[in-house]
């Protein structure tokens, strides 16, 4: 016992997390005791400085590599990338969560679990101000930093568990349609957990291995351990099933559509972007640092994974005619996608990757934060065959969504292009040309739903029934005029991000 | 391994054969008791008027057999569970807080740590939930 030792803590480079649990904290006071008409503005100011001051934190770490906390984090170049990419898009995610023009006290509820329909459940439906919302976000935003950062098995999955929660219950805070949002939150929370006991049951598996759950001695254990080669390929399937969960990865995608159509649309393109981040930073940091020895044996089957992904994502897009489950299958083909980055296996497929993260979130931060604009007097309006001739009515905001539409389609001048440039280029290094293949085919073959939005909105009359487009509020104006231009400028001068992101590809061991 | 020659009962698992005995024990009288129910008992089917309602006590059973649970428990539960798992992990620090090179540090730590599950009582008891309605 007398070697027992206070591990050395480096609060400046924990500081962007300790800052965002610490005004999640101050949220739940506010909640607490500042008056119910007040604590709008209050939550939505600590909220943005929290994101904001946070993100400062990890401007000032830009240059540390560092291992800290006794080895549970690790502060390092892709720690550092990803950390900013998940606080500026959390950022635009908050801008529109935190909306209220379109629908009088925004689109939340106070309490996710009340039975849809019953009494205390449509008092709290025409009661509008609930904000519960800021400080769930604000926890998941810490988990997720917290996630990119984890340095061994352990601490990654409490991050997992502390961005997954608050995830679960925002996805039922929907103020219409209650009962599909609580039916989303339902499957999203049951079909978590059990990925949560896969990748727990991997740990388990990992640690009967190389008996230790920190990456730097998982990777000095894959070279020799007197253990059983099954407990370490078991120990990684599971925890790769875990991750790919969360990347909305098939065979491990079902939930995505049901989930990102019955969640409230500002959340579901919070998932979108920054879930995908948290997910993908992961994945990384396990395959790259931890595993790396073993990658001639796992790249084939996480190969097939990435192309089953891609067709997927692709195949049923097309026969969507709801624009949110469209997009949800688009960003299962985008997981597809980063994961031809990720298999890359160097350091072209690590800049790649995290330049395709950040492109891909803000494209699908704004996609989202358009669909929360068609409105009709039910609400949001996403049945395609409603935005028939919405070009003619509503000219900037279609060829707002067309050029965003565009990206996701791969078409040049667009981020949607460079991104997948650089993974397919990454790939194609590496000699994995059968992923390219299939990623250039899955490309064309999802560029089709696209179009057939974009003929609709243009092409077709308006009809009687044809939603409106609401004025949207300063919040939204600046979410959507920050994502648009992220698509925009990532797409003509991709240069300085993709060289921020090379400098970073490097991970400390 | 050793003064024992039978594979299954020596070594590792050899600690798990009584529990395998009293296992076969347990079937075998299991078997035993319903076999010899069955054979020596008198078997005239008859299909009266109420046998298979649910109870055959005399009662007619009135209402469905579903019931409502008070869920108000569910809360003071959750909290319980909370606190009883806070004072588990206070255990190991009281043994260690007062060691050399410890100290305030620690103490903060844990107070960093109380506080933070203590938030979540006082934004519980903000919105009543403690009060028993």
């Amino acid at each position: 016992m007398s070697d027992l030792q206070l591990p050395h803590i480096n609060y400046a480079a924990l500081a962007p997390m300790l800052i965002l649990f610490g005004a999640a904290c101050a949220g739940i006071l506010i909640e607490a005791f500042v008056p119910r008409e007040r604590r709008y503005p209050v939550q939505l100011g600590l909220s943005l400085a929290g994101v904001v001051a946070a993100g400062v934190a990890v401007i000032t770490q830009a240059g540390t590599r560092t291992i800290t906390a006794g080895g549970a984090i690790a502060v390092d170049g892709p720690t550092v990338f990803l950390q900013g990419a998940i606080l500026a898009l959390g950022l635009v995610a908050l801008l529109f969560v935190g909306e209220r023009s379109l629908e009088a006290g925004g689109p939340f509820v106070a309490q996710a679990a009340l039975i849809a329909g019953s009494e205390p459940d449509r008092r709290q439906v025409v009661r509008p101000g609930a904000t519960e919302v800021y400080p769930l976000m604000l926890f998941a935003i810490g988990g997720m930093e917290l996630f990119v950062a984890a340095n061994d098995l352990l601490t990654m999955f409490v991050a997992l568990e502390v961005f997954s929660l608050p995830l679960y219950l925002m996805c039922a805070l929907a103020r219409r349609r209650r009962l599909l949002s609580q039916e989303a939150a339902l499957k999203y929370f049951l079909l978590g957990s059990y990925s949560s006991g896969f990748f727990l049951f991997g740990i388990a598996l990992i640690y009967g291995f190389a008996g230790r759950v920190d990456f730097a001695g998982i990777h000095a254990a894959a070279l020799g351990s007197d253990r059983s080669n099954a407990l370490l390929y078991g120990g990684l399937a599971l925890l790769s099933i875990g991750l790919l969960f969360k990347a909305a990865a098939a065979p491990f995608h079902v939930w995505t559509p049901d989930v990102y159509q019955g969640a409230p649309t500002p959340v579901t393109g919070f998932m979108a972007a920054c879930t995908k981040v948290a997910a993908f930073g992961a994945l990384l940091r396990v395959l790259y640092v931890a595993f790396d020895r073993v990658s001639w044996d796992y790249r084939p089957v996480l190969g097939v994974v990435a192309i089953l992904t891609m067709l997927v994502g692709a195949v049923f897009a097309v026969t969507q005619t709801d624009l949110k489950r469209l997009l949800a299958y688009s960003s299962i083909a985008n997981a597809g996608y980063l994961l031809v980055g990720v298999l890359a296996m160097s350091k072209d497929g690590l800049s790649s990757s995290m330049f395709y993260l950040v492109a891909y979130g803000f494209t699908v931060l704004a996609a989202f934060g358009t669909l929360t604009l068609v409105r009709d007097a039910d609400g949001e309006a996403n049945h395609l065959s409603r935005w028939a001739g919405l070009g003619r009515r509503s000219p900037v905001f279609a060829a707002a969504f067309t050029f965003l539409l565009l990206a996701f389609a791969g078409i040049p001048l667009t981020s949607g292009f460079t991104s997948k440039f650089a993974v397919f280029a990454a790939a194609l290094d590496d000699g994995q040309t059968w992923l390219v293949v299939a990623g250039v085919i899955t490309s064309m073959v999802l560029a089709f739903p696209y179009l057939r939005v974009v003929v609709m909105m243009w092409l077709s009359e308006p009809a009687e029934s044809t939603p409106t487009v609401s004025i949207p509020g300063v919040l939204t104006s600046t979410g959507l005029a920050i994502g648009v231009a992220a698509t925009l400028v990532l797409g003509l001068v991709p240069a300085p991000l993709l060289d921020l992101s090379t400098k970073a590809a490097e991970f400390v061991r | 391994m050793v003064g024992s020659t039978l594979p299954v009962v020596g070594g590792y698992l050899g600690s798990y054969a009584t529990l395998g005995l009293l296992l076969l024990v347990g079937l075998v009288f299991f078997g035993v008791a319903f076999g010899a129910n069955r054979l020596l008992r008198p078997a005239r089917p008859a299909s009266p008027e109420g046998k298979f309602a649910t109870y055959e006590c005399g009662l007619d059973p009135v209402g469905g057999d579903w019931a409502q649970a008070q869920i108000r428990y569910y809360v003071y539960a959750y909290l319980y569970v909370l606190f009883a798992v806070e004072s588990v992990f206070l255990f190991p620090w009281a043994v260690i807080f007062d060691r050399p090179d410890f100290g305030m540090v620690t103490v903060v730590e844990m107070a960093v740590f109380v506080g933070v599950l203590a938030l979540g009582i006082l934004y519980a008891w903000r919105k009543r939930v403690l009060s028993w309605t």
